[in-house]
């Protein structure tokens, strides 16, 4: 019985970290780089899963870590939402381009 | 190599996870982007539940495809946008960009593709949800103490930053 081998996992994972990192540079609406943030996040969650079961000591901590990525991404989530919100009351756009208070 | 059903499953759901992921880039929709996305964070569910990790695979699907998709709903609903994401001025900085991100794929694959660790016999799916419990409260006590700090504190700073300030002039 052949299952499928630790390095599919990482290749997915990679893809996925990839096209989570090309969304997040060229989106220019907010809300989708921060949900592209989160597609990263996931990536990493795949590799942490993929090695507690198929690394070299198979443990339950990778899956209890990845427990704990997925609770700081849903803050990360809630608090960036309620910055864009509060950015959107002052500037009225979400747009990433026109964010540039603190530019000059 | 055989052709098992693990292999059928995994192929299958990578294919909807990647495919998911192309979509986000390609459609122009932003409602429909967050949509697409759905289907991934599904697939990865699948992806975990292939890796033996039964209740990770089930916070995956409720927070991910359940909490933070709706999040990210209320805030495109919340927020006036233009309907379509119109793709910023193409030209080099894309180009630069895509050349950029390919040499990081290609450095990250050459390191992995061929990472070969002799497979373990594990215990995982024996009641997974048990063994997370009792190492969660037993070994991590401490780091899960700090993450309900965490949630706390993001919830404060959620609710401050996103209150309504207009009375903010008469209040000394």
């Amino acid at each position: 019985m052949t299952g499928v081998p630790l390095s599919a996992y990482l290749v997915l994972a990679l893809v996925l970290f990839c096209i989570g990192l090309y969304g997040a540079l060229t989106k220019r609406n907010a809300v989708i780089v921060l949900i592209s943030i989160e597609l990263m996040l996931n990536a990493a969650n795949i590799n942490l899963v993929a090695f507690s079961k198929l690394g070299v000591t198979p443990s339950i901590t990778g899956q209890v870590f990845s427990l704990f990525t997925i609770t700081i991404a849903a803050a990360e989530a809630a608090v960036g939402l309620a910055i864009l919100m509060s950015l959107y009351r002052n500037r009225k756009t979400v747009n990433v381009d026109e964010m540039d208070i603190m530019k000059h | 190599m055989t052709l098992s059903g693990e292999l059928i499953a995994f192929f299958g759901l990578a294919l909807v996870a990647i495919l998911g992921g192309v979509l986000l880039i390609t459609l122009t929709k932003v409602v429909h982007m967050v949509i697409a996305l759905v289907f991934t964070f599904l697939s990865i569910a699948g992806i975990y539940l292939l890796l033996s990790a039964e209740f990770v695979a089930v916070v995956q699907i409720l927070i991910y495809s359940g909490a933070i998709t709706i999040v990210m709903l209320f805030g495109i609903m919340l927020t006036k946008h233009q309907e379509s994401d119109e793709p910023a001025k193409g030209g080099w900085g894309k180009i630069t960009l895509l050349l950029a991100i390919a040499g990081f794929a290609v450095a990250v694959y050459l390191g992995i593709y061929n990472l070969d660790i002799p497979v373990q016999p594990a215990t995982l799916h024996e009641e997974n949800t048990k063994q997370i419990g009792i190492e969660l409260f037993s070994k991590y006590v401490i780091p899960f103490e700090v993450m309900s700090v965490l949630l706390l504190v993001a919830l404060v700073g959620a609710i401050v930053l996103a209150k309504k300030d207009d009375e903010e002039g008469d209040q000394s």
